[in-house]
């Protein structure tokens, strides 16, 4: 309550508000309000069910099933070693520890259509990687396997900075009186360290799949782009454009973006859930 | 202690770890360099010189230019705005300016062909007064500024909120104008968080791939990126001249981090200090 009546009281004293929230609200509009609603107006064009025939004719379906399956798959994986390396970066010392810890940034840093390429290189049959696996029969360019490679890669960095904060905050007595009271390291882990990590844990598996669902450069170079097999969702909304077939280009990228805000929205939620948790520990 | 993990266990965990990242980051970037060096220095220099290239580049520049400013000017006045006032709505605003960020960058592409492409909303009116923006500099422009649109501000906002208004009230009691209380109170008090946010808008303006090239429509020497440019090289099997141009690019993204992390660490101590005043 004091600090609304505080806040009041800046509003009265600082100037400024009306231009820089009205310069705020004229720049939203024109760049991302007005475009945005363009696709919905333009697939208000349509029929409903012309609409649905659209978005869930098979082709679409088998890109659909491609998009999520790998960007769950891609997104579990780098959950699981998300934790790893923000565990070991946090927790042990080594040499190079600055050096790892600055580089995990790196996906974020890289135009996705240099890591596009650089992957698919690797793994093509004479590359480093390809050139090793293709003789085990593992064939990963030109196959789902090589989009969720490159989506892999794309979200690297993300549960690995959202659980580090959370893990370096976390109060060291909390596993020491685990210890104490007979709780062996990995129980301690089990039943300490990992409910509070979870919400973070969580939100980086969210960041990292709404990132992969909308991931374009990376992966077109190393997935084959096969109708039905290995084409993703945002390479059909392109190859619709080329068609100039602007109506079913747009009704799917309106499926996308609703999915995509929904996701936001979801994620808006877990990381409040992460900062109350984190807030109930200190 | 019983604290510790046994040794075995720690450094099994540092190796899978650093298998991993060496895999996934590691190797990817050393490839890059590698396969641009591979067939000598001549070619190298020769491919990043070459007349297309060039154009690339400086369409490149051109567009960070343009883009990180106008995200920049719009990044700070939201900060003030939603910082330092109170008014409702501001929640969904805070979300609304994070909404780039959650769009595919091929959508960002299409809706601006909606908008400015031929059979777009504008498309006749531009078409009768012969202005072009889609396959065009401004419509890679506008893509740029829309993906990059939240960065600057997602940094300053909780900085600022962070700083409160306290300062600022007492440069305006004390009878400094508005811009005198922002460029000498406000604005050295987010440098660090500022520059920081600046990197990261600029590292993804240079970069951008998907939305870029929905609208640029591949003309070389004219409305080819960087990015763009390495795409085509790569697709006609000039592998060699692809990642020295991707190579630039992953010079650009080193520098980035490098940067990202030294203001990095001044912005968050900056931040920990004003909690610590606050």
């Amino acid at each position: 309550m004091r600090a609304r009546v505080d806040r009041r009281g800046a509003r009265r004293v600082l100037p400024g508000f009306g231009l820089s929230l009205g310069y705020t609200l004229v720049y939203l509009c024109l760049i991302v309000l007005i475009p945005l609603s363009a696709a919905f107006f333009k697939t208000a064009q349509l029929t409903w069910p012309e609409f649905v025939a659209v978005v869930t004719a098979p082709r679409v379906m088998a890109s659909y099933r491609l998009t999520f399956g790998a960007s769950f798959g891609a997104a579990a994986i780098n959950t699981v070693f998300g934790l790893l390396v923000a565990w070991v970066l946090v927790r042990y010392r080594f040499p190079g520890r600055a050096l790892v810890d600055a580089l995990v940034d790196l996906p974020f840093a890289l135009p996705t259509a240099v890591a596009g390429i650089a992957l698919a290189g690797l793994f093509s049959a004479n590359g480093w990687f390809g050139s090793l696996l293709v003789p085990l029969g593992i064939t990963v360019a030109f196959t789902p396997l090589g989009v969720l490679v490159a989506l892999t890669f794309i979200g690297l960095p993300f549960v690995v900075r959202t659980v580090q904060p959370v893990l370096e905050d976390l109060p060291r007595e909390l596993e020491e009186v685990a210890a104490t009271l007979g709780a062996s390291r990995w129980e301690s882990f089990r039943r300490v360290v990992f409910p509070i990590v979870l919400p973070a844990l969580l939100t980086g598996f969210a960041l990292a799949f709404a990132r992969a669902i909308g991931e374009y450069g990376s992966v077109i170079f190393i997935a084959g782009n096969m109708p039905m097999v290995s084409e993703i969702t945002p390479l059909l909304i392109i190859t619709k454009l080329e068609q100039y077939d602007y109506t079913g280009a747009t009704a799917i990228a309106v499926v996308m973006l609703v999915i995509s805000f929904t996701l936001l929205l979801a994620i808006n939620a877990l990381q409040a859930w992460t900062r109350r948790r984190q807030g109930a520990l200190t | 202690m019983g604290m510790d993990e046994p040794r075995a266990v720690r450094w099994l965990l540092i190796a899978t770890a650093l298998a991993f990242l060496t895999l996934f980051l590691f190797v990817p970037l050393a490839f890059v360099f590698y396969e641009a060096l591979k067939k000598g220095v001549g070619v190298y220099l020769a491919a990043i010189s070459d007349p297309d290239a060039l154009d690339a580049i400086r369409l490149t520049l051109l567009t960070a230019a343009i883009a990180v400013p106008l995200n920049l000017v719009f990044g700070v006045a939201a900060a003030w705005a939603i910082a330092k006032f109170s008014f409702p709505g501001k929640n969904v605003l805070t979300t609304l300016i994070d909404l780039p960020f959650s769009v595919s960058p091929v959508i960002a592409g299409l809706i601006y062909v909606l908008i400015f492409g031929l059979q777009g909303w504008l498309g006749p009116w531009l078409r009768e007064h012969d202005i072009r923006i889609i396959f065009a500099v401004p419509g890679i422009v506008l893509a740029t500024v829309f993906v990059t649109f939240p960065f600057v501000a997602r940094e300053l906002i909780p900085l600022m909120q962070a700083q409160g208004t306290e300062q600022e009230e007492a440069a305006t009691v004390l009878g400094a104008s508005g811009w005198q209380t922002f460029w000498r109170i406000t604005l050295p008090n987010v440098t660090w968080g500022l520059l920081y946010g600046v990197i990261l808008c600029n590292a993804r303006a240079m970069g951008e791939f998907g939305a870029v090239s929905v609208v640029s429509g591949h003309i070389r020497g004219a409305t080819n990126t960087l990015p763009l440019q390495a795409e085509i090289l790569y697709n006609e099997y000039q592998f060699s001249a692809a990642f020295a141009v991707a190579s630039l690019l992953a010079l650009l993204a080193l520098v980035t981090l490098v940067l990202k992390y030294f203001v990095g660490r001044r912005a968050v101590d900056r931040q920990h200090s004003a909690e610590h005043a606050a």
